[in-house]
């Protein structure tokens, strides 16, 4: 007997993936942020207040800091979702569990990648609903534009990343993980050069485009498939139901 | 083949079954998240964006609404605010720019103080395109003068009447105030600040220049440079609208709003020798009352120097209550002498008419019976030749006792004056009383007074209730480069006064007057002395005047912190003639602790509320009706502003993102199965 049907589509995993995955998962991101904040503030106050290279170079500590703490939470939680994984398959009837890997590491991705977006720009947010704009003391004015498009370049990174990185310790390919947390690395680095909107954003841009190409192609996915998926579409037009 | 193809069918059926509620469960968590995040950033104040955008301005004073009977008067903004491009005047021609020419209305004005005057204020009421003004104080004075106030001050409420010397009433035969432009008076209805640091103004100016310049005849570019202004106020149209609505909000609310408060504070009075506070004085003793004023106004909020309208009159008059008292045989006088210190006559002589109006209904120890003649200083620092003038009323001198007791009084005081430093000269018959305290008992009753001043016809005072009536007015200089003590110490004639005008005038906050006050209430000392009687009392000015006052006329007694603040449970305290107040002493300037004292004195507070308050005729004409109105928050801030077109073009592309980005998902979605197509070897999918 097939166990019932859980309620869940393709593209949110079944309700027991979810209710693991997405608060769950945010919260890891959470922990991980308040860690890498406490390290940072820690080092602030032991050090010279006053020295701003110094709190700069802190401050560029502190993102990487916060970068690898993010990605060991990462991999903590592969190592939860892999453990609730066999748990569920040994229960279930016919010894498979119900909920894809892959589809939990989508899901995962995909709510790290809201968490982190929503604490990037939310007070940004705030602050736009006010009548002024940002420039007075200097700044760019496309300051709030800018930040949106990085914040959505940010969940989509995640959410490739997710899916790459759970395959990656799957499959044991080290060297996949490694590249994973450079090009994490690397992005949270082309943000220092803001406002040099051209020498960030449009490299941000490039690396999520690939990641997006390479996280689809370990999916499962295959350019055979975008073309079979397109001319179904054009013959077929019922089945999108 | 197969176990991939009923994979993949479940999973299809899957699909269809649980597209209904799937959602849910997601969408929920990620809408508590989000909830949670706004309201953890919503609650950050002052964070480092709202430092990107935002230059808040902490130096300003606001135009606030006060109302009487039938008006309403000041400024008003808009619940949110009221925000428009900067655009500074410096001269006339800069006006055509916000009135006709300039691409971006509505304009918020950086005016000139010389160019604040009543010509430019009518234009820019009338006018829609003006959002709101801030003026930058004027440095020097202007020179022609400055005054928002009256042309004919508190013309309605003093004793001239159509039915009491009509000759004389509304300034018909003597402008008190031509300066007057009435400003003051008149209701705006955008908000409009003082500048007071140098600095912001700069930092407004400089802003200006970089963003809003007009460039070769066509508009500025955006984004502009903007100025937000908050100070909304709560009470309209009227005293009798908002005392009834605020008394409906007490009676019926359980949390009332209450929208507008009446002016008040406390007079300042005492007698050279004592009397029974609480019983009633002998008609049989004579009084005679010395009066002054001891406060001012001006166009802003709690902007009232005062200089020459109040603090020369009142400083003289605290000098000559101490003199007096030094004499060593007062308690022998025939008549007693009370020194009274009026507050809130500004106002349509509020602390004068609540007293007569206590005399007349037996609140008050002394009755309008005992006074014997009122003397009284009105504006004695800008003296021509050294002359001080003596105003009497023509009206009441017509009756033949009250011509002889004037003629007596003016006929002493000329006397007196000889060989002194001052001279006093009588005014003359053609003239009617200025502006004075003194009018409000003449309504009660016919009482031979006399009041002086350093004008003879018109004020002397070209900065009558402005935020120009400053020390400078007065001509007090100190030479640069003296600290504080030195400043308090500079004795240019005799000690006492410098002392007194340096702590009213420059700096309340100094030794001297630290020395005579209470323990409890050193907080209140700020720093600029302003004189507005507010509508919390006591306001500084009264505390303070009571306390020296009690200094320079009270004697120190020997007795402990109990006994002096609880001189009932004492024996030999003489209760209900003295009043005892524990002050905290100077500093020693070895410790830093202090050695306090007890004063015995005879001055005392009576309040100063106008009786239409207590008789609840909020629209009378006879008494003072006005109050202030209240109101939440008033700030200032400056930022850029983005072109409508842009925000336009930000709003579109995202929903354009939005709406993409949820079809993509819906197809990708949908075809999942196709595109993900999961093989059955695992390790055959890697690249």
């Amino acid at each position: 007997k097939k166990p019932p049907p859980a309620p869940g589509c393709g593209f949110a995993a079944p309700g027991a993936a979810l209710v693991l995955s997405f608060p769950h998962r945010a919260f890891f991101w959470l922990v991980s942020l308040l860690l890498a904040s406490l390290i940072w503030f820690v080092s602030v106050h032991l050090s010279d207040q006053e020295d701003s290279k110094l709190q700069y170079g802190l401050l560029v500590f502190g993102a990487a800091v916060s970068v690898l703490l993010q990605e060991v939470f990462r991999f903590a939680y592969f190592k939860l979702l892999k453990k609730a994984d066999e748990g569920l398959a040994m229960i279930s009837e016919d010894g498979r569990s119900p909920i894809s890997l892959k589809q939990m590491a989508y899901v995962s991705g995909l709510s790290f990648g809201i968490i982190s977006g929503v604490f990037s720009v939310i007070n940004i947010l705030a602050d736009s609903i006010g009548p002024g704009i940002v420039g007075i003391h200097g700044d760019s004015p496309y300051y709030f534009i800018t930040s949106a498009f990085l914040t959505m370049a940010l969940v989509f990174l995640h959410t490739f990343w997710g899916v790459i990185f759970f395959d990656a310790c799957e499959k044991r390919r080290y060297w996949c993980l490694g590249l994973v947390v450079a090009s994490h690395l690397v992005t949270s680095g082309l943000t220092f050069l803001n406002p040099w909107y051209e020498a960030s954003l449009v490299p941000i841009y490039i690396i999520t485009v690939c990641m997006g190409v390479w996280a689809f192609f370990t999916a499962g996915g295959s350019f055979r498939n975008v073309l079979k998926c397109l001319s179904c579409k054009a013959s077929r037009p019922q089945r999108s139901r | 083949m197969a176990v991939v193809g009923s994979t993949g069918g479940s999973r299809r059926v899957e699909a269809a079954a649980g597209s209904r509620w799937a959602p849910l469960p997601a969408w929920r968590g990620l809408l508590r998240a989000l909830l949670f995040a706004l309201l953890a950033a919503g609650s950050c104040q002052g964070n480092s964006v709202e430092r990107k955008i935002y230059i808040p301005l902490n130096k300003t004073a606001p135009c606030v609404r006060l109302l009487n009977a039938t008006h309403q008067i000041g400024c008003q903004s808009s619940i949110n605010g009221d925000t428009g491009v900067i655009h500074v005047v410096e001269k006339e021609e800069d006006l055509n720019w916000v009135l006709a020419d300039g691409p971006h209305p509505p304009y918020m004005i950086l005016l000139d103080g010389n160019l604040f005057n009543r010509r430019v204020m009518l234009q820019l009421k009338g006018t829609s395109r003006v959002s709101g003004l801030a003026v930058a104080i004027a440095k020097p004075s202007p020179p022609q003068g400055f005054s928002p106030g009256l042309k004919c001050p508190n013309s309605g409420f003093g004793v001239y009447s159509k039915d009491y010397g009509p000759q004389f009433a509304h300034c018909n035969s003597t402008v008190w105030n031509p300066v007057g432009s009435g400003l003051s008076y008149e209701d705006f209805d955008f908000p409009i600040f003082l500048l007071e640091d140098a600095n912001e103004t700069q930092v407004i100016k400089q802003c200006y220049q970089d963003h809003n310049v007009p460039h070769d005849g066509s508009g500025p570019e955006y984004p502009l440079c903007a100025m937000q202004l908050f100070s909304h106020m709560h009470a309209v149209t009227s005293t009798v609208t908002c005392m009834r609505r605020s008394s409906i909000q007490s009676t019926f609310s359980l949390n009332p709003e209450v929208v507008c408060d009446p002016l008040l504070d406390y007079n300042v009075w005492s007698t050279l020798q004592p009397i029974n506070s609480s019983g009633k004085v002998d008609p049989e003793k004579e009084v005679i009352i010395v009066a002054t004023r001891i406060d001012s106004h001006s166009f802003f909020w709690n902007v009232a120097p005062g200089a020459e309208s109040a603090v020369s009159s009142f400083v003289t008059h605290l000098a000559a209550a101490e003199a007096l008292h030094k004499v060593s045989d007062v308690h022998l006088l025939q008549r007693n002498i009370m020194f009274t210190f009026f507050q809130g006559e500004t106002f349509d002589y509020i602390g004068s008419s609540r007293m007569v109006y206590d005399m007349e209904k037996d609140k008050f120890p002394l009755r309008l019976d005992n006074i014997h003649s009122f003397v009284e200083l009105n504006q004695v620092a800008l003296r021509n030749d050294s002359v001080l003038w003596m105003h009497t009323d023509p009206v009441s001198r017509r009756n033949e006792s009250i011509q002889t007791q004037v003629k007596n009084l003016l006929e002493i005081l000329s006397n007196s004056s000889v060989g002194g430093k001052v001279t006093l000269q009588e005014v003359g018959f053609s003239q009617p009383l200025p502006p004075s305290s003194f009018q409000r008992f003449l309504r009660a009753r016919h009482i031979p007074g006399v009041v002086l001043t350093d004008h003879r016809t018109s004020f002397q005072n070209r900065y009558y209730q402005s935020m120009y009536d400053t020390p400078e007015n007065i001509r007090m200089e100190y030479p640069e480069g003296l600290s504080p003590e030195e400043t308090l110490e500079y004795v240019t004639n005799t000690a006492k006064v410098s002392r007194m005008l340096y702590g009213f005038l420059i700096k309340m906050n100094n030794s001297w007057f630290q020395s005579i006050i209470k323990p409890d209430i050193k907080v209140i000392l700020g720093d600029v002395p302003q004189h507005y009687v507010a509508v919390s009392s006591p306001v500084n000015t009264t505390y303070l005047v009571q306390y020296v006052l009690a200094n320079l006329t009270g004697t120190v007694v020997n007795l402990t912190k109990e006994e002096c603040l609880n001189p009932e449970k004492t024996p030999h305290t003489e209760k209900e003639m003295y009043e005892y107040a524990w002050v905290q002493g100077s500093l020693d300037p070895n410790s830093t602790t202090r050695v306090p004292y007890c004063v015995r004195s005879t001055v005392r507070l009576s309040k100063a509320l106008s009786p239409a308050f207590e008789l609840r005729e909020w629209g009378s004409t006879e008494y003072s009706t006005w109050t202030e109105s209240r109101w939440k928050e008033i700030r200032a801030r400056i930022f850029l502003v983005a072109s409508k077109e842009l925000e336009i073009i930000t709003l579109v592309v995202g929903i354009a993102i939005l709406i993409f980005s949820l079809l993509a998902t819906y197809f990708i979605n949908a075809k999942a199965d196709v595109l993900f197509s999961i093989p059955r070897d695992p390790g055959a999918a890697a690249y």
